[in-house]
């Protein structure tokens, strides 16, 4: 069996969700907050905040996970040749569908990632947010059956691929030099949290290290939460799950093994316990994450093997965290923002609509 | 030519989702799917694998994608 094949198999991708897993503690211990070991929603909105598209002090960092997945996953993909730069299949639905997956995400607190980590943390509000989660992916699924389609995409130039890791790249850059480029060179950005969970990271190397390393076996392995559960709705096929819950078993016994474990509702790191907006915000995030084809973690993946639409997604994820700090659609620990809810109820709207809308008979 | 399912270019799941709804209406027989990643094409062998259904060849085409054909007995 070749190494290609292998990443395709259960055990494959059973050592993947348990390397995540494992990582994801080992990286909260290194430094990251608790029980955000790694979160693609909050690591993007850290680095909203660091570029200053949102001023919510206490979480703007540049993290280097998010650039080693994005890197990981273009390495992986020359390596095996699957590089396939394309794009064209509804971008600017894509563009939305991130900035709701955002939105929600940012209610509840984390990405589906943070979600099962959060779990394994001993967090009880993640059971809400998991929920959530199944059930937006559900109906994700019945609009997918009814013959939802985003269109197909085109092939194009290799430079296209890419912008999102040149982009990616220049972010390293801002991060490493952290230049004062506002007033006239006298203050940020960049922007940098002195405080909150902001000011909490595992040293540079570390977390661009873990983070190229989840990227390339990510990409070999197709990792997808949202992906999981539709699978198991969809196909009654657990391959991806199986990979899921090896992530929450591994990263709950490396927090047993660390001391970071900690069971209740209340009084949890970087989490609220409103259950209703940790299930709707949680089900807007599996909602737009099953119309556009992947969670936020996977579309960073993809982005990374050339797709053009998954990275209009990651953009519309950062630029939705700027607009969810900056209009108090985010939670923070002492509860849900004020106008989380009305963003949660217009994502869901606007998802139906597109999801309703968007219909083709693909022969 | 014979049946047939175009899932190139389609984001997932859509490719594993044409090929269930052309299993459901076969029934049984010989179709080809042809797609344009591996992801796909992996999806595409779990879902055949669950289905019943073998995949009797694999053809690598010239812009870097597969024509997979598949047999139900």
């Amino acid at each position: 069996m070749g190494v290609k094949n292998f990443f395709g198999t259960c055990l494959g991708i059973v050592l993947v969700g348990i390397f995540i897993g494992t990582f994801a503690a080992l990286l909260q211990k290194s430094g990251n907050p608790a029980n955000m070991g790694i979160c693609v929603a909050c690591f993007e909105r850290d680095i909203a905040g660091a570029l200053g598209i949102h001023r919510a002090a206490v979480v703007q960092y540049i993290r280097p996970e998010i650039i080693g997945f994005v890197f990981g996953s273009l390495i992986a993909a020359y390596a095996f040749k699957e590089f396939r730069p394309r794009v064209g299949s509804a971008p600017i639905v894509r563009f939305v569908l991130g900035f709701f997956a955002m939105s929600g995400a940012l209610v509840f607190l984390g990405c589906p990632w943070r979600a099962f980590l959060r779990l394994a943390g001993g967090d009880g509000n993640a059971i809400l947010g998991i929920a959530g989660l199944a059930t937006g992916v559900a109906v994700g699924v019945i609009f997918l059956k009814n013959g939802y389609s985003l269109g197909r995409n085109q092939k194009t130039f290799t430079s296209v691929g890419w912008i999102l890791p040149l982009i990616m790249a220049s972010l390293f850059a801002f991060l490493i030099i952290a230049p004062l480029m506002g007033d006239g060179g006298q203050s940020g950005p960049i922007f940098f949290s002195e405080n909150g969970p902001g000011s909490m990271h595992a040293p540079i190397a570390v977390s661009l290290i873990v983070g190229l390393l989840i990227g390339f076996l990510a990409q070999r392995t197709r990792f997808c939460t949202m992906g999981a559960i539709r699978d198991i709705l969809l196909i009654r096929n657990f391959h991806l799950a199986s990979g899921v819950f090896a992530l929450l078993i591994a990263a709950f016994i490396t927090n047993l093994i660390l001391g970071q474990f900690k069971l209740g509702f209340a009084g949890q790191p970087v989490a609220h316990t409103n259950h209703i907006w940790n299930f709707l915000g949680m089900s807007l995030t599996g909602l737009a994450s099953a119309l556009a084809g992947g969670c936020p973690g996977r579309q960073l993946f993809l982005a990374g093997e050339g797709d053009g639409d998954a990275a209009i997604f990651v953009l519309g994820m950062i630029f939705g965290a700027g607009f969810s700090h900056n209009f108090s659609l985010a939670s923070t620990p002492a509860g849900i923002g004020f106008y989380g809810p009305h963003a949660v109820i217009i994502g869901i709207l606007v998802c139906f609509f597109i999801g309703l809308t968007m219909r083709e008979k693909i022969k | 030519m014979g049946e047939q399912v175009d899932a190139r270019g389609l984001s997932c799941p859509q490719p594993v989702i044409l090929t269930h709804n052309k299993m459901k209406v076969l029934r049984k027989g010989v179709f080809e799917v042809l797609v344009d990643t591996d992801t796909s094409r992996e999806n595409i062998s779990r879902l055949a694998k669950n289905e019943g259904w073998e995949i009797i060849d694999t053809k690598k085409t010239e812009d870097s994608g597969y024509i997979l054909t598949l047999r139900k007995e």
